[in-house]
């Protein structure tokens, strides 16, 4: 399975995706730089990214708890999501993702 | 044990401890056994580190023997666990300099102009300093303590001026409010209509906005404008991607906090990605006297778990008790039947 994350340059980078990681883990362990300062307990908002609009529907929806601590990220948008929050999945195969300000 | 001195007289100490997380607060407990007083330094106004800023109350379920408890927890029990050896805290500063004195010692600045002349320094700084989060503006840092700050230091600098609050937690509410009687205006921005500060706080900022006496708009910080470090406006867009100047003369942005490795990286030690190598002996960096423990250093092989932490700072004090006590013949004991060990943890022999 693959996830295909564009940095902050815009350059995409096409990662091996494993199923039940969070997605901030298949980033990290890609070798993307992200900070994800807590470790993916939904507690710094430094793993923030951008959802393809495209893929969005086949996510589950935000906790409260990730929707309070996306406060403290940067140009959040409606695609805004926190990537230790998200599970992968075999529907998630080919998900797009962008990295958002404050996560590199 | 928590007295707080800023005193600009040199403070003797054997060891200088940089970070109060837990792998810099379990040194202590390591060092004391071995005779070593320490002064610790954090820039967070408490101790814990990541376990009091980040996740206070979250669970941590790989301490070893403790099956749960909270990172504010951890701490107190740690605290608590130290508290025979007294350590001196100086928290709410930032260790700015490190220098070598004449004499072999080392000489460490913070921010607020403390200074310690340590025998030995261990360096447990954890993912660096925690520090205010930077919104992304371009240009923003030529603002940065004249028109745009992170932090409250004296509310009268406030006084009279048109300022913009950023945030939706408790700091960003409770500081909407608190200057509001004395601001000329008060407008607080937040990305969405809901806040996360304390129910009590967002229903008094809501009553003042009803009355016209504060201004609530919804939207990210998009651009400020200003000249020579006075901004006139900052811009904000919504989720419908419409932009509203707002004319402003100070700017409040509490994000949270982030962790940044600081003037760490000036102190001469060899640094490989950020972090500091250590030898797995004894966990000295690459100068001689100057120690790394926790989540700042990397060998190979090295887990960030908190329990790392707790076994690199006991080979570190048995390495820490050659250089202060080089007379001294190092003596393995355990707390469990040394009456020495006992004697410095005040506790009665053998008892629990």
């Amino acid at each position: 399975m693959k996830v295909y994350v564009t940095d902050r340059e815009g350059k995409e980078h096409e990662l091996e995706a494993t199923e039940d990681w969070t997605l901030m883990e298949i980033i990290r362990e890609g070798g993307l730089p992200i900070l994800a300062q807590c470790g993916g307990s939904c507690a710094c908002a430094t793993c923030h990214v951008y959802i393809d609009p495209a893929w969005k529907a086949k996510l589950p929806e935000p906790s409260e708890e990730e929707v309070g601590m996306l406060d403290g990220a940067f140009e959040v948008t409606e695609d805004s999501r926190l990537s230790c929050q998200i599970p992968f999945t075999k529907d998630l195969d080919g998900l797009k993702v962008t990295l958002a300000p404050g996560s590199v | 044990m928590t007295e707080d001195q800023s005193m600009k007289e040199p403070i003797q100490t054997d060891a200088a401890i940089i970070g109060a997380g837990p792998a810099g607060l379990f040194s202590v407990f390591e060092l004391g056994l071995n005779d070593i007083k320490c002064h610790i330094v954090d820039i967070l106004d408490k101790p814990g580190g990541q376990c009091a800023e980040l996740y206070p109350e979250k669970p941590i379920y790989d301490i070893p023997a403790v099956p749960v408890c909270t990172g504010s927890e951890l701490t107190q029990r740690l605290m608590e666990q130290i508290k025979p050896f007294n350590p001196v805290f100086h928290f709410g500063q930032m260790v700015q300099s490190l220098t070598k004195l004449d004499d072999g010692r080392w000489r460490l600045v913070t921010d607020e102009g403390t200074i310690l002349d340590a025998r030995l320094v261990i360096i447990a700084a954890g993912g660096g300093s925690f520090m205010p989060k930077r919104p992304p503006i371009k240009g923003i840092e030529d603002f940065e303590g004249s028109s745009v700050f992170y932090a409250v230091r004296k509310k009268e600098t406030f006084r009279d001026k048109t300022i913009v609050i950023a945030g939706g937690g408790d700091s960003a509410l409770d500081w909407a409010l608190n200057l509001q009687p004395i601001a000329k205006r008060v407008t607080l921005v937040h990305r969405r209509d809901e806040f996360r500060a304390a129910p009590g706080s967002v229903g008094k900022m809501r009553a003042l906005v009803a009355e016209g006496k504060m201004d609530l708009k919804i939207g990210n910080f998009s651009a400020l404008a200003g000249e020579a470090g006075q901004v006139s406006q900052v811009t904000i867009v919504d989720a419908d991607k419409n932009a509203l100047d707002i004319p402003c003369d100070a700017i409040l942005a509490f994000y949270g906090l982030t962790m940044k490795l600081g003037p760490v990286a000036d102190f001469g030690i060899a640094l490989k990605d950020n972090l500091i190598p250590v030898n797995t002996a004894d966990f000295e960096t690459s100068v001689p006297t100057i120690f790394a423990i926790g989540d700042i250093n990397t060998y190979p092989g090295k887990m960030k778990l908190i329990l790392s932490g707790f076994h690199e700072a006991a080979l570190m004090a048995k390495k820490a008790f050659t250089y202060i006590h080089p007379d001294r013949r190092y003596r393995f004991q355990y707390t469990t039947s040394s009456s020495d060990l006992q004697g410095k943890l005040h506790v009665e022999k053998g008892t629990v």
